[in-house]
């Protein structure tokens, strides 16, 4: 049973992988170089989560990347001003950027109807051309942020990184809101049958509003920790970096259908992603080959996640045509 | 939930979505519909530089700046047909970059200038067929097809240019990238003017051109009618894939060298321009004359901003706002009717 999961499978393919790699490659799977792959794999899951919940609702952001920019770039700009401010306002500042730019997002798809994939296109070169309108075009280097801004997000609590820490807690709150919160359930409820959604009275267009404005969220704390943890700012920060998030949604098994997805593939699909990236120098492939197996991992899991949906319809009752009760579901 | 978009206004009595044996003429529902409205604002456009630009609507200066959009507006042709048909293409770039690579590699092992265009071409269609396939035979949704083979394609130029670059392109190619007609016309726009009539020709007077409105209207629905829906979507992706193959000709020609990064982002700015045209991202819906008026509308656009030197980022956050725009309000003044 658990074996046929999706969520099992991908985990044990990502153990398989590590392990692998670390045969060729000992230096792989010592405990510093895990967990610097941890701290790789945060951004990329944090946002693939955000981004998880947008497509369980037949939906797609793909402005992600240029708020994430966006607030990085205010947040740098910000604590470049103003040194003094305390460091948790300016991460308040941030989140509360990327909300107002996801709220754009939502009132626009939600309460105008418009189709996401056109909202989010449009709102992503807006988004991208005012970090460039913001900064003057100018890069905004680690010597113009205060020590504490750059500082935060590696700092070491337990061993391990308050970047992981952060990641840890919105893999939490993200598991509870999809599984447990009447929110996260609407969501699946709109992506799988809108129509019936709509019937049974859940507010689509509010649902959706908030949808977008925590994926907005979530790409301002994204900026905020990126920025720092780069410890640069400039107009091309994680450009094209939308399309990653997406493909580590897919090879986490979320349809992009919408409907169906777990939090746990998500954070699989992210890890994925990075453990590949970490890999791939430690086992001397040329970089440029990044790109190229990027593609054909997402290729193969798309392939497969297609076949695993053809066995057999959902079942979501029971059968009673025999005396058999439905021991078997 | 509906996802459907209308041009609004007059949206009570005319859907978009509605294939009439024949247009409906009448002065009033041209002048509603969506290429008027592009029109119009390419008029605007072109009078306000005008009028602000002193050297703006000098003739040799207007032909000079079709160079910034024909390689993209190539891709927007069967890019226009591919959204109709409810598929799309987010790997166009990638297929450009990887023929551009492919030219290089044949020049480099010293291929004659004459066989550059085809090879070009069918790396272009290859990379197109193996979308299509993907798509048609295991049913996946093309969007996500196309953003796995982006990163596969690029992916593989990069492998293959490395660190380097491949530049002393013949002047074959150079001629038809920067190349001019009677000296005065770019030989790239005369490219895109024929194909542009092409496109159009097959869209809105063939069968064909009927078929693919009537796939992506209901895809399900032009399957039981006996159209073979699957060969559509197929020959689409592979026609898209040999129009970036050509783009990438003579992009390359233009530039003169094969860089990893070569059109990049263009995907988006392609779907940017077909969306702007007034094709309908749900599908079913659009024309070439309006794909057409939204690029020439970039174009100027662009243009614009290149004369009064403001810096090109600019022009992404015009081509956002117009395209929010262009959606938002339509349903914005229908909402207020009600």
């Amino acid at each position: 049973m658990m074996l046929k999961m999706r969520e099992t499978q991908l985990a044990l393919c990502i153990v398989a992988l590590i392990a692998l790699v670390g045969a060729r490659a000992p230096v792989f799977v010592t405990p510093g170089s895990l967990s610097n792959l941890l701290t790789d794999s945060t951004l990329l899951v944090m946002l693939a989560l955000a981004q998880m919940l947008v497509i369980v609702t037949r939906g797609v952001d793909l402005s992600m990347a240029s708020s994430l920019a966006l607030a990085g770039m205010m947040s740098a700009l910000l604590a470049s001003r103003f040194p003094a401010l305390p460091l948790f306002i300016v991460v308040l500042v941030a989140v509360a950027i990327g909300l107002g730019l996801g709220l754009i997002n939502g009132y626009l798809i939600g309460y105008l109807e418009l189709p996401p994939i056109v909202v989010t296109l449009g709102t992503m070169s807006v988004y991208r051309g005012m970090v460039f309108v913001l900064s003057g075009g100018a890069w905004v280097s680690s010597h113009q942020m205060p020590a504490d801004f750059i500082a935060f997000p590696l700092t070491k609590l337990f061993g391990v990184t308050h970047l992981v820490w952060i990641a840890a807690l919105v893999v939490l709150a993200a598991w509870y809101v999809a599984r447990y919160s009447r929110f996260g359930r609407d969501l699946y409820a709109i992506g799988n049958e809108p129509s019936s959604a709509r019937y049974v009275g859940i507010p689509i267009a509010r649902r959706l509003l908030w949808t977008y404005g925590l994926a907005g969220a979530m790409a301002g704390l994204c900026g905020y920790l990126w920025v720092a943890r780069y410890a640069v700012a400039y107009t091309e920060i994680a450009y094209g970096f939308e399309f990653t998030v997406i493909a580590a949604c897919v090879i986490g098994g979320i349809s992009i259908a919408g409907g169906s997805g777990s939090v746990a593939g998500a954070v699989l699909g992210g890890l994925f992603l990075a453990v590949i990236g970490n890999a791939l120098p430690v086992v001397k492939v040329s970089p440029f080959w990044q790109s190229a197996l990027t593609g054909l991992v997402i290729l193969t899991a798309v392939l497969i996640n297609a076949r695993n949906g053809k066995q057999g319809g959902r079942q979501i009752l029971p059968l009673h045509l025999n005396k058999a009760t439905g021991s078997a579901a | 939930m509906s996802t459907i978009t209308s041009t609004g206004g007059n949206a009570a009595h005319s859907s978009r979505y509605v294939i009439a044996d024949k247009p409906q003429g009448g002065l009033r529902a041209a002048l509603a519909s969506r290429e008027a409205l592009l029109a119009l604002l390419l008029l605007g456009v072109l009078g306000v530089n005008g009028i602000l630009l002193p050297n703006f609507l000098d003739p040799y200066n207007l032909a000079d700046s079709t160079f910034n959009f024909s390689e993209k507006a190539l891709i927007a042709l069967p890019m226009a047909l591919l959204i109709i048909c409810r598929e799309i293409d987010i790997s166009v770039s990638g297929i450009l970059a990887l023929s551009s690579v492919a030219i290089g590699l044949a020049h480099a092992n010293g291929m004659p200038p004459e066989a550059l265009l085809p090879i070009a071409i069918a790396t272009g269609m290859l990379c197109g067929c193996l979308n299509g396939i993907m798509v048609t035979q295991f049913g996946l949704p093309s969007i996500v097809v196309t953003i796995g083979t982006v990163s596969l394609f690029r992916g593989l130029a990069s492998v293959v240019l490395g660190d380097k670059a491949f530049t002393g392109y013949p002047q074959a190619m150079a001629d038809w990238g920067q190349g001019y007609f009677f000296d005065f016309i770019p030989r790239e726009f005369v490219v895109l003017l024929v194909f542009a009539a092409l496109f159009a020709g097959v869209l809105h007077t063939t069968s064909w051109g009927r078929r693919i409105y009537a796939i992506g209207n209901n895809p399900i629905a032009a399957r039981f009618s006996g159209i073979h829906v699957d060969r559509y979507r197929l020959m689409l992706f592979m026609l898209t894939g040999a129009m970036a193959g050509l783009a990438g000709y003579l992009l390359t020609g233009r530039i003169g060298s094969t860089r990893p990064n070569i059109a990049m982002g263009w995907e988006l700015e392609v779907i940017t321009m077909v969306i702007l045209g007034g094709v309908s991202i749900a599908g079913g819906a659009g024309t070439i004359a309006g794909v057409m008026l939204a690029v020439l509308t970039l174009g100027a656009v662009t243009y614009g901003l290149q004369m009064a030197n403001i810096p090109g980022i600019y022009m992404t956050i015009v081509i956002g706002v117009l395209l929010l725009a262009t959606i938002a309000l339509p349903r914005l003044l229908r909402a207020r009717k009600k």
